[in-house]
């Protein structure tokens, strides 16, 4: 995690910019970091601050944001040529098992960003891929002609039944379990902690490993201030943001 | 010979017997009892919480920290929950951490001498081991003015009004003084807060600092100046607890730098009595304690050294060394 490649911030530039939804676009910048899925950068504009985003894709990079606060919204003014400043890669992303199996992706809201990275890996591994993606409602789903175009299965569900089933994210997941191929499941999820918290309990009573991508404050993203702890101890920048378990029941060894 | 199975690692540091040599540093995962606690589990002998003091900080904004290739700048800016919400953390961290046999460290800093004595007095309630007097913070100068590690006298002035605050208490905790690396000569500051009745020195403090990124023609921090630490800061703290080892006969936390058991034994042998680790956790994760004292333990085999307690100050002096192995 040392690597001097994770260290300082370097620049890139915008090299194109992908509409997803009404609050969100994806920033497609100008050159590629070897990265997993899951794990995350730091975003720096130059006297508007820093800020954690999951990487949407490392070749070319890029930084799915939705507008929710000053920070994203100054992101969604950049241009085409406009620079961006990131250090990283950052802390342990999604570590698929071998052999490839059937992977349940399990996305909500905005936590769907750095799903179609995943299941671009994924597939090409040799992975059986299916994903439930959740939202408020059908105007919020991201990304979903984009699994689709990967032909990943897809549930999708809204909480106001605009599109797809009428619930949670993990309304669809015996669903999708059952329609799964003959193959050991593997859950991969990201999304608001009640979703991951969820979403654990439900592998936990079926008996299914599980990778839950979590989100935390995050400041110094080197292991030192400690705003990012979750749980008893976990430090999202450095054990996480991916966790094999659900780090708010379990407890870090060392 | 000496016997090696007998817990090699195992120290005194004033009245307090430690499992380990190594002391997780003030500003580093201190922030909350269970964060304190898993670098106990992990092997630190001691674990220092964050500083606090009078009031709560939020800190400084992003940009706060970063690798820049020698070591690491940061910039938190004292961010803590004030001092009567710091007790109650200390009270809790104390709980976890008595099973683990590890002693808690408090770590306080404030703006002026008077509040100093106050923010200990509020610490002292949850009784830690030790209260380390964060004199040396460089990262708060707009809003403190010069660190009151600067001048022999205001180091000494805090050091004082902070034992004056402890020593109405039943059991006043000892209190270890934190200097900065950053002064002319800090055998002179060591000798002050001595006399003004510290009962061991922490040293050093980051090394003031500036990262700036020529593309975007900016300080990296938002704070634009930062602490260096990590690799950068190792020979610039041997250096310093070699002048402070020979100056004044107090035990020593000797910290900056260190990464490895060899870096470890190199603290020691500069005249440290107990070694802290901070940055090494962003290097190698909070299971870096554990990785340095197996590595120290494998380096004192090898060299055929039976106890930290031969290493202290070996690379001293030969006047200074058995002058210190006599004291400390």
């Amino acid at each position: 995690m040392s690597e001097a490649l994770a260290g300082l911030h370097r620049p890139y530039r915008v090299a194109s910019i992908r509409l997803e939804n009404a609050a969100t676009r994806t920033l497609v910048l100008d050159r590629s970091l070897a990265a997993d899925p899951g794990q995350f950068v730091m975003a720096w504009l130059p006297d508007v601050g820093e800020k954690p985003f999951s990487l949407a894709g490392a070749d070319p990079v890029c930084l799915t944001v939705a507008a929710v606060g000053p920070f994203s919204r100054a992101l969604h003014t950049l241009a085409v040529g406009d620079r961006i400043w990131l250090r990283g890669p950052l802390g342990r992303g999604f570590a698929p098992p071998s052999p490839a199996g059937h992977a349940l992706l399990v996305g909500g809201g905005y936590g769907v960003a750095p799903l179609r990275f995943l299941a671009e890996r994924l597939l090409a591994a040799g992975w059986h891929v299916s994903a439930i993606v959740g939202a408020r409602r059908a105007a919020d789903l991201l990304l979903v002609e984009a699994l689709a175009a990967l032909g990943v299965r897809l549930w999708l569900t809204t909480e106001d039944g605009s599109v797809g089933l009428r619930g949670l994210a993990t309304d669809a997941f015996d669903a999708a379990l059952t329609a799964a191929p003959e193959a050991r499941t593997t859950v991969f999820a990201c999304g608001p902690v009640g979703m991951l918290a969820a979403v654990a309990a439900l592998c936990r009573t079926r008996g299914l490993p599980v990778q839950l991508a979590w989100e935390a404050h995050m400041r110094c993203a080197v292991g030192l201030c400690g705003s990012c702890e979750v749980g008893a101890g976990w430090l999202t920048c450095l054990d996480g943001p991916v966790f094999p378990c659900d780090p708010t029941v379990a407890l870090p060894m060392g | 010979m000496h016997d090696r199975t007998k817990a090699p690692l195992a120290c005194d540091f004033l009245h307090l017997r430690l499992r380990s040599p190594l002391v997780l540093a003030s500003g580093i995962i201190g922030t909350s009892p269970t964060l304190l606690a898993r670098a106990a589990r992990s092997g630190a002998g001691m674990v220092t919480a964050k500083s606090c003091g009078p009031t709560p900080r939020a800190g400084h904004p992003n940009p706060v920290a970063l690798d820049w290739g020698g070591g690491l700048i940061n910039a938190i800016g004292l961010t803590n929950p004030g001092a009567e919400h710091e007790a109650a953390l200390l009270a809790e961290a104390k709980r976890l951490l008595e099973p683990l046999g590890v002693p808690l460290v408090a770590s306080i800093f404030a703006g002026t001498v008077a509040e100093f004595g106050q923010v200990a007095a509020v610490v002292a309630q949850a009784q830690p081991d030790l209260i380390e007097v964060n004199i040396s913070c460089p990262n708060v100068g707009d809003e403190f003015g010069t660190p009151f590690a600067g001048l022999p006298e205001s180091a000494a002035a805090v050091t004082d009004a902070v034992r004056r605050a402890l020593a109405s208490l039943p059991q006043p905790p000892p209190v270890s003084v934190k200097l900065a690396p950053n002064v002319p000569d800090i055998a002179r500051i060591a000798r002050a807060v001595a006399e003004a009745g510290a009962d061991a020195i922490t040293a050093v403090n980051t090394m003031p600092g500036m990262v700036i990124d020529a593309e975007a023609a900016r300080p990296v921090l938002a704070n634009r100046v930062g602490g260096i630490s990590g690799p950068a800061l190792k020979p610039v703290a041997l250096r310093a607890v070699y002048e402070i080892a020979q100056a004044v006969d107090l035990p020593i936390i000797g910290t900056g730098g260190v990464l490895t058991g060899v870096d470890a034994a190199e603290m020691l042998m500069a005249g440290a009595t107990v070694v802290g680790v901070g940055s090494a956790v962003w290097y190698r994760g909070v299971e870096a304690f554990a990785q340095i004292n197996a590595e120290l333990q494998q380096f004192m085999a090898a060299q055929g050294y039976g106890s930290v307690a031969e290493l202290r100050g070996l690379a001293l002096p030969p006047a200074a060394r058995e002058r210190r192995c006599a004291h400390v």
